[in-house]
């Protein structure tokens, strides 16, 4: 069973994620995006973390792309202003590079062999907020610093008048 | 029986029986809306639609609106984005509906030597899963809002997706208060931890120990579900029927709907976090056992039941102060709803985090 979710959820992330650099309108990207991200937190379920799969949702698809989707909606292009995107050299320089990307994690997955089936427990809260405010506190209190660094940041770029 | 069939015919059996459960809630929640409308302004209400000369005080009157949504024309607005125009509706009730998913209707009952719980998926991430699916419904509203290409749908999707974010952070902050006193994330294990006296006397249930965060919870709560005092997104008076402006048929009864089922579930959450869920005050596995010493023992099956039934009463009366609530208290203005969330809500749910975490730990040094 668990092969058979892995490749579904999968395929979904990667046709969601192809479909949201393709689409012409925002608003569909956006909504693939929505769509990607939930393939990827079924993925992060498959691999017992159920942690970072809600967070994940709560924090990709709840909150970030609704910010976008809010973009969006204020700016409104109509549909025929939207701007056409032509080819050009970079974009095949793009998908040059995403194929040696391919191929370079082709020959990392024949040399390496994947790590086995993980503890059915070690992706529960309680295992990750063990590791969070044990192992871990340091670089968990570093980034929160540097979370308020980029609040401050954004309303001093927001406004010249505090 | 095989074990795995048994199983799923126990999933199918519980999900089938959550799912009439709560969809007959909202259908007769919408007739208790305009029957509690009616009385608080002082009139008769829905009193016309009859089936064999019968009225029952109205109650068919959700029935002849299911049949007038079904049988309406489904209108799409010349130009409005078709396919997101359609989607909305689908993006708004998908959410609610899945919420149900972790409510625990009652304790786990052992059938032929196998313990069942009473709730379609008692997750390791509990309360999270209900943050993460129940954020997702502001896409129906925002959707519904840029699609109709009309101003008001428009300006109802911006002012209602503002407010869901910015609530969001309040209510997720209310709650963290209960999950540090009953230490879990799990609604299960946060139902059976309210089953405990508090000094002896006292249910130790969440709004027990938690005044403050109940409070803001349930505020956080009305706000989510678009329903007044918070009901600018489609405050009638100003913006028509605000992002649903656009909308007619079964699509604006899916949003119709997705409002109810909020309701609906959002009480059966606060009843769980805040009220015991299925804990009946004094009640044991056995039987009463009141602060007094006074035991009165109670078949198993009745405990079951009075169990079940404290937790859909304590729903009821939540879906029904979402009512009382909506005919009493005016609607706030918008930089009223804005600074209310961020500027009192949100220090107070810290603050209460903070209070929290200082008391547990007094407790935890003192051994009290």
């Amino acid at each position: 069973m668990e092969p058979i979710l892995f490749i579904l959820f999968g395929a979904i992330a990667v046709a969601g994620s192809i479909m949201v650099v393709t689409r012409k309108h925002p608003m569909a990207s956006a909504l693939y995006l929505i769509l990607t991200l939930f393939a990827v937190a079924a993925l992060f379920v498959l691999r017992q973390a159920h942690f970072l799969a809600a967070i994940q949702v709560i924090v990709y698809a709840g909150a970030v792309v609704v910010l976008f989707i809010f973009v969006i909606m204020l700016i409104n292009v109509p549909e025929n202003k939207l701007p056409v995107e032509r080819l050009t050299a970079l974009r095949f320089l793009g998908v040059a590079a995403a194929g040696l990307l391919i191929l370079e994690g082709a020959v990392l997955a024949r040399k390496t062999t994947m790590p086995g089936g993980t503890a059915a427990d070690s992706g529960s809260v309680q295992a990750v907020g063990r590791a969070l405010f044990t192992d871990y506190l340091l670089a968990f209190e570093i980034t929160s610093v540097l979370l308020l660094a980029a609040v401050i940041g954004a309303i001093a770029l927001a406004k010249k008048k505090i | 029986m095989n074990a795995p069939l048994f199983d799923i015919g126990v999933s199918v059996a519980r999900i089938a029986v959550f799912f009439a459960f709560v969809f007959g809630l909202v259908v007769i929640m919408t007739w208790v809306e305009r029957k509690g409308a009616a009385y608080m302004q002082d009139r008769r209400g829905p009193n016309r639609a009859r089936i064999l000369g019968m009225t029952l005080g109205g109650i068919f009157h959700p029935l002849a609106d299911a049949l007038k949504f079904l049988f309406k024309e489904d209108f799409i607005p010349d130009s409005a984005h078709r396919l997101f125009y359609q989607m909305a509706p689908m993006f708004a009730l998908a959410p609610a509906i899945l919420t149900i998913a972790i409510i625990p209707f009652g304790p786990p009952v052992t059938v032929a030597g196998r313990q069942i719980p009473l709730q379609i998926a008692d997750l390791n991430v509990g309360i999270l899963y209900l943050f993460a699916v129940s954020g997702m419904a502001v896409y129906g509203v925002v959707l519904a809002g840029w699609s109709s290409n009309s101003k008001y749908p428009l300006l109802g999707g911006l002012r209602s997706s503002a407010q869901m974010i910015s609530y969001e952070v309040s209510m997720g902050l209310s709650i963290v208060g209960i999950l540090m006193v009953f230490s879990s994330v799990q609604l299960s294990e946060i139902a059976r931890g309210q089953g405990e006296l508090l000094f002896g006397i006292l249910p130790k249930w969440g709004v027990f120990v938690q005044p403050l965060g109940f409070i803001l919870f349930l505020v956080a709560q009305y706000a989510e579900a678009n329903r007044t005092p918070f009901d600018l997104p489609e405050g009638e008076s100003e913006l028509v029927a605000g992002y649903h402006t656009e909308y007619g048929s079964f699509k604006f009864s899916m949003f119709m709907m997705a409002e109810y089922l909020h309701m609906v579930v959002g009480a059966a959450v606060v009843a769980t976090l805040f009220f015991g869920g299925w804990q009946f005050p004094y009640l044991g596995d056995a039987g009463f056992l009141f602060p007094g010493g006074a035991a009165v023992a109670v078949p198993a099956w009745a405990v079951l039941l009075l169990r079940i039934g404290s937790f859909v009463a304590k729903t009821l009366f939540f879906a029904w102060l979402y009512v009382w609530v909506r005919w009493t208290i005016p609607r706030f203005r918008y930089d009223q709803v804005m600074r209310l969330g961020w500027k009192v809500m949100l220090p107070l749910a810290l603050l209460n985090i903070f209070v929290t975490g200082l008391v547990l730990l007094l407790i935890d040094r003192g051994g009290v």
